[in-house]
């Protein structure tokens, strides 16, 4: 086990490598000289040489990338354009909260899904599974921004027993934790409800029925355990789905998390800002992704031992 | 000891009976046919389609024009899903921004296709070291949660409808390159394409002429079902202001716009939203419904 530990985190970081690379030459796509941008409109010559030699533009981009790399790993993700702040003081400020949102989001996904998919998957064909599955259908077609904002009119305008906006109280985190979570809990329940149905079909199952064995047990201690190999890898891709979701999310609930920090800064071309929050945005989903293939394992080899 | 030997000879008649070849796409067309469900969501995306075609010819008014002594009317006889902020007729602007919206959905899945099968095919067909590096390059762009990846290409490229599509088109492509390296694989080690390769064939024709067109199908659910999904990205991505810009139907536009009067014009922000929800929905119970139809298992 601690071998495949090593083994994964080795395999790491290549990926992690890999992400900045991409993230800093995607920033390289701007139209136009960034000394330029950076000095304005009107700037003399001499003014944009000499920023572009403060900024290390002049060297080859090759350069320019290991430096960057080195900053990034010694904790330095560039400067706002627009404070002059660092930008990993702003990514510490707002990614708590947008974990904090992907966290009850995760628990509702997981929750409301794999019980929607086992209940669909006990009794399978019958008025409660097809009801079940189209709702899990109408789940995945439903754009999140917009169930986002019809919850927000019913709950919020009509009914007035959440609040519109903002992050300050449990009450906050509903309705953004709801609109989030539901498009997850859709594919997890599809998912557990599949695996669900292959589990039961295997013939211990039905050794287990012919013993006498009670059907709760059976579903609960037998099945549901060898169900949830796979649910667990698409839990574990669902948690980038929630990461990616957090940008609308927190721009329809004025959410001050990491998601809109980076619309904010790409509607206000602070490029170092959008740079920094994409990034540390995919580094968290890198490093789930290894806990999850961890616990996949772990979980497996629990099974294959019992 | 002697051994008896049988000396009586055996006459065999065999019968040849033709039996009707079974055309692979009738049996395909049979299981989908079948599923009433993929009929309808088949029905959905061509109803989507005629209304994107002739919506100049169905829609009442100009989805452009603006008539202020008209603004923020509810859904009446005159304006079956009201108007705007702007007077401007709804069902008018969803109509056109059917085209729109299908349109960034179709070549972004085209965008994607076309790069991810091409890599795909590659890694599948040469492996060792040209798999590794293609993969890892895929992967790298797989551990862009969500939508980032888009965001971060749409930062640099700005705003626009074109540029949506490059960015949506542009994280579907490990997704693509992950399936058709795995059909490649299966079809590369095929008694035919050794026997195809030993006739002269180069590697071009291999690839193209003769792995490709049998590892369509699992090509053809994957891009159905990237559809949808394209089509929700685009629109989320409009919905932020980072695509189609106002005063374009396009129905993520259409539904940030409806933002600020939700509290006054709900029908704003509703009727833009029902309209993607129903073409993704049709594409994901058609692209459900093809996978079933291509499953071996499906057959009968």
């Amino acid at each position: 086990m601690m071998m495949f530990i090593f083994r994964r985190l080795i395999q790491t970081i290549p990926v992690v490598i890999g992400v900045t690379f991409v993230v800093f030459f995607i920033m390289q796509l701007v139209p136009g000289d960034p000394a330029v941008l950076l000095a304005g409109e009107g700037a003399s010559k001499e003014t944009v040489n000499a920023i572009r030699e403060q900024l290390g533009l002049n060297r080859p981009l090759l350069v320019q990338y290991f430096d960057y790399l080195l900053n990034v790993f010694q904790g330095d993700f560039g400067t706002s354009l627009k404070n002059s702040q660092p930008v990993l003081d702003e990514i510490m400020v707002r990614l708590p909260i947008t974990m904090e949102l992907a966290f009850f989001s995760i628990i509702i996904t997981i929750v409301l899904g794999m019980a929607a998919g086992i209940i669909s998957a006990v009794k399978p064909y019958s008025l409660t599974d097809t009801s079940v599955m189209l709702v899990a259908l109408l789940g995945i077609s439903l754009p999140s921004f917009w169930f986002g904002l019809m919850m927000m009119y019913f709950f919020s305008v009509k009914l007035q027993i959440l609040p519109v906006a903002g992050w300050d109280s449990i009450l906050h985190v509903i309705l953004p934790a709801l609109t989030l979570g539901a498009g997850g809990a859709a594919i997890v329940a599809r998912m557990t409800r599949s695996s669900m149905l292959e589990v039961i079909r295997q013939d211990y199952i039905r050794t287990a029925r012919a013993k006498g064995l009670r059907e709760h047990v059976i579903i609960y201690k037998h099945a549901l355990r060898n169900a949830l190999i796979p649910v667990i890898t698409v839990v574990g891709l669902q948690f980038g789905a929630l990461l990616g979701g957090t940008v609308l999310v927190e721009s329809i609930f004025a959410i001050n998390g990491l998601g809109r920090m980076i619309v904010d800064a790409i509607r206000m071309r602070d490029l170092p800002v959008v740079q920094g929050g994409v990034l540390a945005a995919s580094l968290i989903f890198v490093i789930v992704n290894l806990f999850v293939d961890v616990f996949y394992r772990f979980f497996n080899k629990r099974i294959e031992l019992n | 000891m002697p051994v008896e030997v049988n000396t009586e000879k055996s006459i065999v008649i065999t019968q040849t009976i033709n039996l009707p070849k079974r055309s692979k796409f009738k049996d395909f067309l049979s299981i989908l046919m079948v599923n009433k469900a993929a009929m309808v969501g088949a029905m959905i995306i061509l109803f989507y389609i005629f209304i994107g075609l002739f919506a100049p010819l169905l829609a009442p008014y100009n989805p452009y024009e603006i008539i202020l002594e008209d603004k923020l009317l509810p859904p009446s006889i005159d304006h079956w899903m009201g108007t705007d902020d702007k007077g401007r007729d709804i069902l008018s602007r969803i109509l056109y921004g059917s085209r729109l919206s299908m349109g960034v959905g179709f070549a972004a899945v085209a965008f994607g296709s076309f790069f991810g099968i091409i890599f795909g095919l590659v890694a599948g067909y040469y492996g060792k070291w040209v798999d590794s590096l293609i993969m890892r390059m895929m992967d790298v762009m797989l551990a862009f949660p969500g939508i980032l990846l888009a965001l971060a290409i749409i930062s640099a490229l700005g705003p626009g409808l074109m540029n949506v599509t490059i960015a949506v088109g542009a994280f579907s492509v490990p997704l693509f390159a992950r399936i058709v390296r795995g059909s490649t694989l299966e079809v590369k080690r095929l008694e035919y394409i050794d026997a195809i390769r030993s006739l002269g064939a180069n590697d071009f024709t291999i690839i193209f002429k003769h792995i490709l067109p049998n590892i369509l199908s699992p090509i053809i659910v994957q891009g159905t079902l990237r559809l949808a999904t394209a089509i929700l990205s685009a629109a989320g991505l409009s919905f932020l202001g980072l695509g189609a810009q106002p005063p374009s139907p396009e129905w993520g536009t259409m539904l940030s716009n409806g933002r600020d009067f939700l509290f006054s014009a709900p029908y704003i922000a509703i009727f833009p939203g029902l309209a993607i929800s129903i073409l993704v929905l049709g594409f994901n119970i058609f692209g459900d419904g093809l996978r079933d139809a291509f499953d071996p298992r499906m057959k009968k």
